[in-house]
């Protein structure tokens, strides 16, 4: 395996969850999101209506990352936060360690509010997310009978 | 990085397809897209240029059914191919579980497929992987065209470590779901060894 694998408990992610949702309601949003930096959704939370948040996941790891190269052109080493503007939809994006936590707003709220809130926020994700990352590698050892009991057969069965 | 989640009972993983441009890699995405049921997958997007060249990635989710519970889904990604997209190929590798490396078999573009195949290893190790402990397939792609070199000679200039090896020509499907199926397969195997 290239790293180790990222697992997030059911404890853990109600948790991210619970974050979210206070979030979104602090900061009047219209949706806030968790994403991996490699473009894994992880958790959202709002009005989400038929919005495809896998592919919304994968353009804000994409849109991070590019704008952390550019940041390291020009001699920054990441750029904290990343606000797209739009007439009426927003997007704010803060770059927490190696998740990205994303806010949609739309005229309901202000984007000094969605920073402040996010702060708060960020911080407790934070939190979460180092406990998944130190917790992934011993669950997954503690727990490698799941894995190890997955049969040439299970695998073939996903392409009949 | 493949990611597991115990409460929506979900693992995700990330393959990339690479190789030099025009080689064929968003043709690979394109038909597994087209032969692919609503239900089973998300929406291709496409960051391209105004001539459809790829100019950051190509990106679709494909969920192929459940293991022991778990649904599986796989990222799939390319890379633009040419050389001065190097940033951006370079972004696109991170957190990868399993590469498909996409060669053009017509004589013109070996040397193209050298390059991009050294360029390809270089990456991987800039993001602290290494080809020989990754999930890896190589595909030899356009073999319908008449100026292809011999399946033999292809593959063993650009084999790397006794990888699978599919013939394919992209744009009618022959060999690319072989090849997404090995890579998969590949994965997940990685993923049951711990």
């Amino acid at each position: 395996m290239a790293e180790t694998p990222i697992i997030i408990q059911e404890h853990q992610f109600q948790r991210i969850k619970s974050v979210l949702a206070r979030l979104c309601v602090e900061c009047a949003a219209r949706a806030v999101f968790l994403v991996d930096r490699d473009g894994q959704p992880i958790a959202f939370h709002g009005e989400i209506g038929d919005m495809d948040t896998t592919s919304f996941s994968s353009l804000a790891a994409g849109n991070v990352a590019a704008t952390t190269s550019m940041a390291q052109l020009i001699g920054e080493e990441v750029f904290p936060a990343v606000v797209h503007e739009g007439e009426r939809e927003s997007i704010y994006i803060s770059v927490i360690g190696r998740s990205l936590l994303v806010v949609v707003f739309d005229e309901r709220s202000t984007l000094g509010l969605v920073k402040i809130r996010t702060k708060r926020a960020s911080h407790d994700v934070a939190m979460i997310i180092d406990e998944v990352a130190r917790e992934s590698e011993d669950y997954r050892l503690s727990q490698n009978s799941f894995f190890a009991e997955i049969t040439d057969d299970d695998i073939d069965s996903l392409f009949t | 990085m493949t990611f597991i989640n115990y409460a929506s009972r979900e693992i995700n993983c990330k393959i990339v397809y690479y190789g030099p441009g025009l080689c064929g890699k968003t043709t690979n995405l394109q038909h597994i897209y087209d032969s692919t049921a609503p239900q089973a997958k998300g929406k291709l997007i496409s960051l391209a240029t105004e001539t459809d060249r790829t100019l950051f990635f190509d990106f679709m989710p494909l969920e192929l059914g459940t293991v022991r519970g778990f649904k599986t889904r796989f990222h799939l990604y390319t890379v633009p191919g040419q050389v001065y997209y190097d940033a951006s190929r370079k972004l696109i590798l991170k957190g990868v579980d399993g590469v498909v490396f996409v060669a053009d078999s017509q004589e013109e573009r070996m040397d193209a497929n050298i390059e991009s195949l050294h360029n390809l290893e270089e990456n991987l190790q800039t993001q602290g992987y290494d080809l020989a402990n990754i999930p890896y397939v190589l595909q030899l792609n356009k073999r319908d065209l008449p100026n292809v070199i011999p399946f033999e000679e292809l593959s063993s200039e650009l084999l790397k470590k006794g990888e699978p090896v599919f013939e394919a020509v992209a744009k009618d499907g022959t060999g690319v779901f072989d090849t997404l199926k090995a890579v998969a397969k590949q994965v997940l195997t990685e993923l049951r060894k711990g």
